[in-house]
């Protein structure tokens, strides 16, 4: 595995990284690369701190009060963590999917070129544009382009999804960052979101938190398995999947835990 | 003993049915006794005239000004005040004691008899700020009255809007302010815009806080500096001083009137902005 993954660029690097909720200690010196144009899976018990390590990653968490965080987070050479990184800046580049789809009581228009508004861009022919691509990006242009007037909550919840997809993809972040995208959808519209995932990795980079080992060997190409605010293994999705080293990650994906 | 629970339940419909209907009896009664007794005098020359031999004859004409520009004046002030301190207090701090006794203080002030601001008021601004009885003063005294409203239901309205909203906006790149401007105020509107028209319900039903302030001056205001007389004080004055038992009433028909018109707009709009943003 070493091999080929240095072959690859490392997109983000979290490096001895330790995460407190007030005196609860959440992560314990977390370290995992991020694959440039790759998708990540983080997957483990419910509590074990998959969306706590996924936050880090764009420093959402620094919003609740009373979180420490220690350690080192590396967007492309540069500590997100450190100084010089001007926060709003890193969450552009940085996107987030939630869990649960959540538009702003917005027209679909208005929820798509939020995030380019408030960069302060108001051409408006380009926020057509944009709002196009995007749309276009998140596979959903063809169904909503008659009605981007109309708010957006009233719109299926898997389009909802997508449109905060496309709300993302409309700032162009170089990393999306997706806590259980799918946990809302039904089967179906699960099947369609893990298609797009795929698609959009070929132009981003891709962390996801899923607590469906299914989707996670599906969709990714690297796996890391948490417990407890550790992570125990760190791999080749395929790896993890067939031949865990660790037997606490044999014990989970067999089915074995709790 | 154990009472039946169908006989409780039909007791407890019976008795919340019962206040509901005696409450809007009570006020059916208040509204059409005083239209009754006021609507007569009440005609266009009525609203549009100035007051004779101290209210005795003529309109009410300068009463409307005074009405309509006291609370217009007093919400321009204390609107963006109170709501910018209630984003403050829910968004820019932490839950601290300070912030606790702050919205222990707004209590209390909300609570206060308003004769109590109108004394604060003519100390403060009439004497020692010398602005004498004007719409100036008595616009701050009331300012001051409503704030403490304006800024427990903004603060409300704000801690209403889902959380979320507010990670979304922080993902999606935004600042604090670009946060609270786009996405919470907005949300926060209907709330904050149901405080706004209680504090106007309150201005110009207004006596105690505005007589000592702004005084009670029939003639037509030219500058803030001048003093007016509110439909609320000149309907008192002229029934405490029996000066004339129906133009009193003409008044105070047509405040009722006039709150009414008021209150049906507000909502009326708040429907349209509702549904606009679905
Ligand atoms: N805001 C918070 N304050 C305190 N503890 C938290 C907070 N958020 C999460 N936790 C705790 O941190 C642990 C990890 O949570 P989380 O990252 O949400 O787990 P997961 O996403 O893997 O289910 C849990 O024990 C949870 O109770
Ligand atoms: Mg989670």
């Amino acid at each position: 595995m070493a091999n080929t993954m240095a072959e690859i660029k490392n997109k983000m690097r979290v490096e001895g990284l330790d995460l407190y909720y007030g005196k609860f200690h959440a992560l314990t010196s977390v370290s995992m690369p991020v694959q440039e144009n790759k998708i990540t899976a983080l997957i483990g018990p419910s509590g074990c701190g998959k969306s706590t390590l996924l936050r880090c990653l764009n420093r959402m968490n620094d919003l609740i009060p009373g979180t420490k965080v220690t350690g080192q987070v590396m967007l492309d050479d540069q500590d997100i963590y450190g100084q010089a990184m001007e926060v709003t800046d890193l969450r552009k580049r940085v996107g987030m999917v939630f869990q649960r789809p959540n538009p702003f009581p917005l027209s679909i228009y208005e929820n798509v070129v939020y995030g380019l508004k408030v960069a302060g861009f108001r051409n408006r022919k380009m926020m057509d544009e944009v709002a196009e691509r995007s749309l276009k990006g998140a596979w959903m242009w063809d169904y909503v382009k008659d009605k981007l007037d109309q708010s957006a909550l009233e719109l299926p919840l898997d389009q909802q999804q997508r449109l905060c997809i496309a709300r993302l993809l409309a700032i162009e972040p170089e990393v999306i960052l997706m806590d259980e995208p799918c946990s809302a959808l039904d089967p179906i519209a699960t099947m369609k979101v893990e298609e797009l995932m795929l698609e959009l990795a070929k132009n981003y980079t891709i962390v996801i938190v899923t607590h469906n080992m299914q989707q996670a060997s599906r969709v990714s190409d690297y796996t890391g398995y948490m417990l407890l605010g550790k992570m125990i293994e760190f791999n080749d999705t395929r790896v993890i999947f067939t031949k865990p080293k660790e037997k606490l990650t044999e014990e989970y994906i067999s089915g074995k835990y709790g | 003993m154990r009472i039946n629970p169908r006989h409780t339940q039909k007791g407890a419909v019976i008795i919340l049915g019962g206040a509901t209907i005696l409450v809007l009896l009570i006020l059916a009664f208040i509204i059409i006794f005083i239209l009754e007794k006021g609507l007569p005098v009440v005609n266009l020359q009525f609203l549009s005239s100035k007051p004779r031999d101290l209210g005795r004859a003529g309109g009410i004409f300068p009463t409307i000004i005074g009405t309509i520009i006291l609370p217009v004046v007093a919400l321009l002030i204390a609107t963006p005040l109170g709501v910018f301190t209630s984003v403050y207090l829910s968004e820019y701090t932490k839950e601290t004691t300070l912030t606790k006794v702050i919205r222990f203080g707004t209590d209390c002030l909300a609570g206060i008899p308003s004769i109590i601001f109108g004394l604060f008021g003519y100390i403060f601004f009439v004497i020692t700020l010398q602005m004498g009885w004007s719409i100036l003063a008595g616009s701050l005294t009331l300012a001051v009255m409503v704030l403490p409203t304006i800024i427990r239901t903004s603060e409300e309205a704000i801690r209403a809007v889902p959380k979320v909203y507010r990670e979304v906006s922080f993902s999606l790149g935004a600042s604090g302010w670009q946060t609270v401007k786009k996405v919470i105020l907005p949300n926060a509107l209907p709330g904050i815009v149901t405080g706004v028209m209680l504090s106007i319900g309150r201005s110009i039903g207004e006596t105690a806080a505005v007589i000592f302030t702004a005084g009670s001056s029939l003639r037509i205001p030219t500058t803030a500096f001048d003093s007016v007389r509110t439909m609320a004080v000149h309907f008192y004055i002229l029934a405490r001083e029996g000066i004339s038992q129906e133009n009193a009433y003409g008044t105070a028909a047509t405040l009722i009137i006039a709150v009414l018109i008021i209150n049906l707009t507000a909502y009326w709009l708040m429907n349209r902005f509702i549904a606009r943003r679905g």
